[in-house]
């Protein structure tokens, strides 16, 4: 009998090559990091996204949320919400997972250059926007002013929080945390993530906004920052639809004009005008 | 501190900035400067809500007593927010607790005595209304976002 091959070709982008779990954290309730072995040295840009494959059970598109400059391992962050991606948030180190990927644009990181940037996330948006933060702090003096204004449903659902807690000791970065509710020891900000936009006194014209979470958080989070000056070209989004191919094949993603998988996830909000209001979409 | 020495504070607050000078005379009729320590209550529910403060440092968490769960609070304010908005309609009576999470100053603002000016002054009732009520819509819109747990996890 033959051996099953570890890796699918080289460029085939349908083939779920095998790979294994080095490390797992839990993060929150039902939240899982993954470290997965790369298998190979190909950079992801951040912001792109990986399809994992919980065998016997199914694939699902899982956001990198790890360093873009560590080639030795894939990082991902899983909330378990169905049967993939609790079966995948149950894998242990030396676990196998099919992994295909990475897939769709990324944050615009070059275009930010000389820009002020503010990363808006919400719940498990934050994982999407991590590998933009390792990237702007590491090229920090590329930068104008950053910040990150995170919301979450409760203090005990703060994704990585030693990690916030070392940018909050920064000096070169604005860190906003405010939660859904909270028990009475918590001294932290509560009220949703739009009421801290104002304390950040945001320069419009020289400020791009990243912004990831549940599609009610981001439309309320648009129209914050539009109220504080932005422009629908300043704004990126990242969305998330039912993603299947991941290479704008099969059309499950289809959002208006654009294919989430392959024209996105992160898109600008000015090539989506007003289809975030339509609920047919 | 006279309440002379109150009115550039109480012009400097985002909820009285830019009033005119003979309403401003008239709410700082009604002003006194407090502080809190940090755990110190400025109302309880089911109390009258005979004053509202105009934050000036400190964050104070608003929240409700659980059985059970202890606290939970629903929205925390800070400097330049107003801190109470049951003052402003019957039955007058606090719906929720208002603790200091940290040292807190404040103007705190007779609410019988701004009901009973605003009454004798429709002018200045207006202008107190235009001003309070933006504060209310976004509280309520804030509050209906926070209510569609959209952080939660799909069931």
């Amino acid at each position: 009998m033959a051996a099953r091959p570890d890796r699918a070709p080289p460029g085939d982008p349908l083939t779920p090559r095998v790979v294994r779990v080095l490390k797992r954290r839990r993060d929150a309730p039902r939240t899982v990091t993954l470290d997965i072995a790369a298998d190979d040295a190909t950079a992801f840009q951040p912001g792109q996204f990986n399809m994992l494959t919980a065998f016997g059970v199914g694939e699902v598109p899982i956001s990198l949320s790890g360093d873009p400059a560590d080639t030795n391992r894939r990082v991902h962050t899983i909330r378990a919400v169905g049967p993939v991606s609790s079966a995948l948030a149950r894998l242990a180190p030396g676990d196998a997972l099919g992994l295909r990927g990475p897939f769709g644009s990324g944050w615009p990181m070059a275009a930010a250059h000389g820009h002020d940037v503010v990363l808006i996330a919400g719940g498990l948006g934050l994982a999407p926007l991590r590998p933009a933060l390792y990237r702007l702090l590491a090229e920090r003096q590329r930068y104008g002013t950053i910040a990150l204004l995170y919301g979450t449903r409760s203090p005990d659902e703060i994704l990585f929080r030693r990690e916030l807690a070392a940018w909050q000791r920064r000096h070169d970065i604005r860190i906003g945390v405010t939660v859904d509710h909270a028990p009475s020891d918590w001294t932290g900000h509560v009220g949703v993530v739009t009421r801290l936009i104002p304390g950040l006194a945001l320069d419009p014209a020289n400020t791009l906004a990243f912004v990831c979470g549940p599609e009610v958080m981001m439309r309320f989070t648009i129209a914050a920052l539009k109220e504080a000056g932005l422009g629908d070209a300043a704004i990126h989004l990242s969305l998330e639809r039912n993603m299947k191919c991941a290479v704008g094949l099969c059309g499950h993603c289809q959002f208006g004009p654009v294919f989430v998988c392959r024209d996105g996830p992160v898109l600008c909000h000015d090539r989506l005008g007003g289809l975030l209001g339509l609920k047919e979409l | 501190m006279t309440r002379v020495g109150l009115e550039p504070i109480i012009r400097a607050h985002p909820l009285f900035a830019g009033l005119d000078e003979a309403f401003c005379q008239l709410v700082c009729g009604c002003a006194t400067n407090v502080r809190f320590r940090a755990c110190d209550y400025l109302f309880h529910e089911g109390e009258a809500a005979d004053r509202l403060f105009l934050l000036r440092q400190g964050r104070v968490a608003l929240e409700t007593p659980t059985p059970g769960q202890g606290a939970i609070v629903f929205r925390t304010l800070d400097a330049g927010e107003l801190v109470g908005l049951s003052w402003l309609v019957p039955p007058y009576r606090w719906a929720y607790d208002a603790r200091a999470l940290e040292p807190v100053r404040a103007i705190a603002m007779d609410a019988v005595c701004l009901r009973r000016k605003c009454e004798q002054d429709h002018d200045l009732g207006f202008e107190v209304m235009k001003r309070v009520v933006p504060i209310l819509i976004e509280r309520l819109h804030g509050t209906q976002r926070q209510m569609l747990d959209v952080y939660g996890s799909p069931s």
